[in-house]
């Protein structure tokens, strides 16, 4: 049972392809030859496509819905309204948070471009012809826009439905606008320690309204087969698990009747984890007409109407000593959730895990209290490639670090290493509730300030600020919280938020595993194989990875919130552990030794001091044909695991740009990414999650804004002014690396999707303020558009 | 974002096209590259009952110089212009415009004619028209008629094109010798039209500038030229002084609105900054200089 010529340990090993290995994506084969299925390439037989009449006013009293003119329409077949849904109570939906938001709107419209009507026709053209023929009658009321004056007493009632309600499923509120309170940390000492600190600082921070805009759009087909009674639905769902749950829930049929398909996805980046009235509009239709029914959203229908993100007002404050200490951390946030609560956090999180406000730095006290509002505005609240609430509470503290050190006249850099929590404090338990579990946050800035010549930047800007010139450096040094979660602080819908794999060695020693989380970009099926190669010794190139299908895969929670990796890769790697236990039996059987004188080498057990060996691929096929007594046949296993904690990835950025101080142009010169993930499983799909994660972090510092002007007309909800950086406008990214293993995780993997995004944007803002830092600047809005940083120039005089 | 109902037409011929515009007036539209039709179309802020596509005529494109004026047919796209020779000799700011003109998937369809007939005041190249005093060939079954660019432009979407005329030929004066030109664009980004623009062409002769023009991209109602911009360098040496001079009659001139690229303030503002660049250089381009 030995292979001639003998391969050493280390060609062993680089033919398995392991964790480690920098092995090309295996899914870019399809995609790069356009040969991705994603939802709009799902054609079925005697397919209708749907689409939506939407709202023209943000706030307004349906009068009447006239569909006559375009029910006359060729290729049109009905048009649907909340009065037709009414009967099967599909008019309303439960949404993730315990709220209820409208399919169709009832009798009144909440915000611009809110869907009123679905058109289903024979194509997309007819249905858009249909949608420009209904005609519906409104009668305005007063808008709400301003989430500050959500809660005043003379402000317009956006949700007459829940009026009255002393609550909407997140604890009691005290205002018709008013969604929940949420309180976090001792108040008392709190306000104890600001009362006597020598230095406080504070600031109003906010971070606008973006969406994640994802390339492909939301969408699915949904199909129901009037002979066996069973409803196929086809979409774009991070988690098509709950999904399935979901439907079931609100339409009463069995869930073994429901079959949930998420095919290839373009980005999801949380717009893909909600429930839309896409969804329920094309089920329904499919349920009336016995035809699959297709939706697909336009960009403007993306941007305006299906999840946006943060949204936070956020005020801050920091209590420190004079030689820049903290001693106390302060916010206090408006959380515009716009006009109906659909955001997308565990059940328990209202405010998600924002109380990781404390961020990397050891602050012996705190408080936080942010409250939810509706306004007259799209619904939504989901974390942007972010772990719920993350990025928000990371870009508060990263900001108000740099704020106090323009306060104490100290260095960025020093007063972040004044104030690190410090190798020895793990795990550490900070001071709103969370046990940090490893990091190493001195290392990675000394690193990051070494590879950049922090000292010789901070010398070239002092030169610079004398001769007029305006250059910046911006420092993020973030904690993030991912991989939820735990299932005693983590749910959706009841749902614990474990994750699950299966997997499936086949007799001639390739593998099958199912995930139930869904990759849409990330290049799971890449990097689960590479932990199964490792742990079974079967060539990664062997191990297919598939995931979407709720017929086929174990139940999931889904991909978002940086959680696959952390969750269902550590279940994987306990699946793969249990495989091999099963195969160590399999190899004493056949060797005829004793299991305790196996040991595991790169892709075999050999029986300890001798050349006697067996290679998996020999046990899968003695798996199938000589197991010992009492043991079944099969190499088949699956594992649900349930993390004991979340895991806390950290790094440190430095931003470097220059400012043409007559036009408000922001040069990015200079970005330096240290990431640390813990174990790095493929070095190549880190490079790109980070790569793609700070052109994302850079669009949302530089342009991505959803507003809305004083009548509630949203503004800019296309990639016309939409701003989704291109390979023109993206800066150079530097990457590099610390590896500080999680202890908790089964390979030591934290997580690494959402990091660039949550630590790069405060890096990108930091970097602006800074370059203004020496006039007295301590907060600038994003996004930092040329037209507001000329403002700040104009208003400082620096630009004659 | 789907169109209303069309019927497409595909003419070989530029009297084809002028007898199908005849025929369907007011419910016909010219499709060239489609880069600004077909996204209103898109939109349903255009439904044209026909379209009417130039595209398989040979005879509007191309680029040559004829008895000093550099004569470019309507259907050459941005991306011709770019590659040309002639026009990276003698009339840079044309290849120069286009590179800034969205990206080359726009660039390779886009026409420059369709730029200047289109009527929409972000379009670049009707303000370089205006400076280049350049004049357009419309033709209609009748005939056929000469106009300056700087008599084309009436409002948002109005110009002097008929119902049924085509736009076949751009006729742009051979710039002489000692001219120099610049086109400054500022914008939020790949894709996105002018914050403001400006294009300046102005001759020098024996340090002293003889000749200069310069016009406004997208703060106006349409390309605007400002006259008062060109007086205020003409005759000088064009030193530090004048440019600013020049730039406070373009910052004068302007009229542009608040929208998502920036209050009225700002985009006035870079009015005049663009056009401070843009004499900058253009004069140090001015051959000899
Ligand atoms: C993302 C994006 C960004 C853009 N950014 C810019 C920019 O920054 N600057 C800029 O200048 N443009 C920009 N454009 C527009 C682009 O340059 C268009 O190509 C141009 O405006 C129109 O030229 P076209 O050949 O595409 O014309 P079409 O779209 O085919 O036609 C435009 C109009 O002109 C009429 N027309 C076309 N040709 C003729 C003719 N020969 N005779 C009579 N009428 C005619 C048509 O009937 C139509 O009304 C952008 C477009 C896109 C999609």
């Amino acid at each position: 049972m030995s292979d001639a010529p003998e391969l050493t340990l280390e060609e062993r090993e680089a033919t398995i392809g392991g964790i480690g290995t920098a092995r090309k994506r295996k899914e870019d084969a399809r995609f790069i030859r356009g040969k991705g299925n994603y939802v709009d390439d799902i054609k079925l037989p005697g397919m209708l496509h749907g689409d939506f009449v939407r709202s023209s006013h943000a706030h307004a009293l349906i009068k009447s819905i006239d569909t006559e003119e375009a029910l006359k329409v060729d290729g049109v077949l009905a048009v649907i309204t909340a009065k037709d849904l009414e009967p099967l109570s599909l008019h309303w939906m439960p949404t993730l948070a315990g709220d209820m938001a409208a399919v169709l709107a009832d009798k009144k419209v909440h915000f611009q471009n809110q869907e009123v009507a679905f058109v289903v026709a024979a194509d997309r053209y007819a249905a858009a012809d249909g949608v420009q023929r209904v005609d519906v009658e409104y009668e305005e009321l007063p808008p709400l826009i301003d989430p500050k004056r959500a809660l005043d007493d003379d402000a317009p009632v956006i949700r007459d439905d829940v009026a009255e309600n002393d609550e909407v499923g997140q604890g009691s509120r005290h205002h018709p606008n008013h969604i929940f309170e949420w309180k976090v940390g001792d108040k008392e000492a709190t306000d104890a320690a600001f009362e006597t600190a020598d230095i406080r600082i504070r600031e109003e921070i906010a971070y606008p309204r973006c969406h994640p805009s994802p390339l492909e759009t939301c969408g699915c087909v949904a199909s129901m087969d009037a002979v066996n009674g069973k409803l196929t639905v086809y979409g774009t769902f991070q988690a098509p698990h709950v999904v399935r749950t979901v439907v079931s829930l609100i339409t009463g049929l069995a869930e073994s009747n429901i079959r949930i398909v998420s095919p290839d996805i373009g980005g999801g980046f949380g717009n893909k984890v909600g429930a839309y009235p896409g969804y329920v509009c094309a089920a329904a239709a499919s349920i009336v007409t016995g035809h699959p029914v297709k939706w697909i959203e336009s960009r403007i229908d993306n941007l305006s109407t299906t999840a946006f993100a943060r949204d936070y007002h956020m005020t801050g404050e920091l209590a420190a000593d004079k030689d820049g200490k903290i001693l106390a951390v302060r916010a206090n946030v408006i959380a515009d959730h716009g006009a109906f609560n659909t955001h997308a956090q565990p059940m328990k999180w209202p405010a998600g895990l924002f109380n990781i406000v404390t961020g990397s730095y050891n602050i012996p006290v705190g408080h936080v209290e942010v409250n939810g509002v509706f306004t007259n505005k799209a619904p939504g609240g989901v974390a942007y490639r972010c772990s719920f609430r993350v990025t928000e509470a990371a870009y508060l503290i990263e900001r108000l670090v740099d704020i106090l050190a323009q306060k104490t006249g100290i260095d960025k850099a020093e007063i972040r290493l004044r104030n690190f929590v410090q190798p020895e404090q793990f795990p550490y338990s900070s001071c709103l509730g969370w046990e940090y579990d490893s990091g190493d946050y001195p290392t990675a800035l000394q690193t990051a300030m070494q590879a950049v010549d922090y000292a010789g930047l901070r010398k070239e800007q002092a030169e610079k600020r004398d001769k007029g010139e305006l250059m910046g450096i911006g420092i993020s040094t973030f904690t993030e919280i991912v991989g939820a979660g735990p299932v005693r602080n983590c749910d959706i819908v009841g749902l614990g938020m474990f994750d699950s794999c299966e997997i499936r060695v086949h007799p001639t020693g390739s593998v099958i595993a199912r995930l139930g989380t869904k990759s849409q970009g990330q290049g799971h099926e890449t990097t689960f194989a590479q932990i199964i190669a490792t742990e079974l010794g079967i060539p990664s190139d062997d191990i297919t990875i598939e995931e979407g299908d709720t017929d086929t895969a174990p139940y999931g929670l889904g991909t978002y919130g940086s959680r696959s990796t952390p969750v269902a890769g550590a279940a994987t790697a306990r699946a793969a552990r249990k495989i091999k236990d099963k195969a160590k039996k399999i190899a004493a059987h056949v060797l005829e030794a004793s299991e305790d004188d196996l040991e595991w080498e790169v892709d075999r057990f050999r029986v300890a001091g001798s050349d006697i060996s067996m290679k998996m691929k020999d046990i899968a096929m003695a798996a199938y044909s000589n197991v010992p007594d009492g043991l079944e046949h099969g190499l088949e296993t699956t594992d649900y695991y349930n993390p004991p904690n979340f895991t806390y990835p950290f790094g440190a950025y430095i931003c470097v740009v220059d400012i043409d101080r007559f036009t408000g142009d922001v040069k990015v010169r200079r970005f330096y990414a240290l990431d640390d993930c813990g174990t790095r499983i493929n070095p190549m799909v880190i490079d790109g999650q980070i790569h793609g994660g700070l052109a994302e972090a850079y669009g949302i510092a530089m342009g991505q804004e959803i507003s809305y002007d004083e009548t509630g007309n949203v503004l800019g909800a296309s990639l016309m002014d939409y701003f989704l950086p291109t390979s023109v406008e993206t800066p150079e990214w530097e990457t590099d690396f610390t590896v500080t293993p999680c202890p908790h995780h089964p390979i030591g993997a934290k997580g690494i999707g959402e990091s660039p995004n949550v630590g790069g944007v405060p890096a990108f803002t930091n970097a602006i303020v800074d370059a203004f830092a020496h006039h007295g600047v301590t907060h600038m809005p994003m996004p930092h558009t040329q037209a507001k940083v000329w403002q700040t120039l104009n208003e400082l005089g620096l630009n004659k | 974002m789907t169109p209303g109902v069309f019927e497409y037409h595909r003419p070989n011929k530029v009297e084809d096209v002028l007898a199908l515009l005849a025929e369907f007036g007011d419910d016909g539209k010219v499709l060239a590259g489609g880069h600004s039709l077909v996204p209103m179309m898109k939109l349903r802020l255009a439904e044209p009952a026909h379209i009417i596509d130039i595209n398989a005529i040979a005879s509007l494109r191309g680029i040559r110089e004829e008895e000093g004026m550099i004569v470019i047919g309507a259907a050459t796209t941005q991306a011709e212009i770019m590659g040309s020779d002639l026009l990276n000799e003698k009339c840079r700011i044309l290849p120069d415009a286009a590179a800034l003109i969205a990206d080359p998937q726009v660039r390779n369809c886009g026409t420059i004619g369709g730029n200047c007939a289109n009527g929409d005041p972000g379009n670049d190249d009707p303000a370089i028209m205006l400076a280049l005093n350049a004049s357009y060939t419309l033709q209609n079954q009748a005939g056929q008629r000469q106009i300056a660019a700087r008599e084309f432009y009436e409002a948002v979407y109005t110009t002097a094109l008929a119902e049924d005329e085509l736009l076949t030929e751009i006729h742009v004066p051979a710039p002489a010798k000692g001219t120099g030109m610049s086109y400054q664009k500022i914008k939020r980004k790949v894709g996105d039209y002018a914050i403001a623009a400006a294009a300046v062409t102005l001759s020098m002769s024996a340090g002293q500038c003889t000749d200069a023009a310069v016009a406004l991209t997208n703060v106006g109602d349409t390309a605007l030229l400002s006259l008062e911009a060109a007086e205020a360098i003409k005759g000088s040496a064009v030193d530090a002084r004048a440019i600013d001079r020049a730039a406070d009659a373009a910052m004068a001139d302007c009229e542009p609105v608040e929208d998502m690229r920036g209050t009225v303030e700002y985009r006035t503002a870079m009015v005049g900054e663009m056009t401070r660049r843009a004499i900058a250089e253009a004069l140090s381009r001015v051959a000899g200089s």
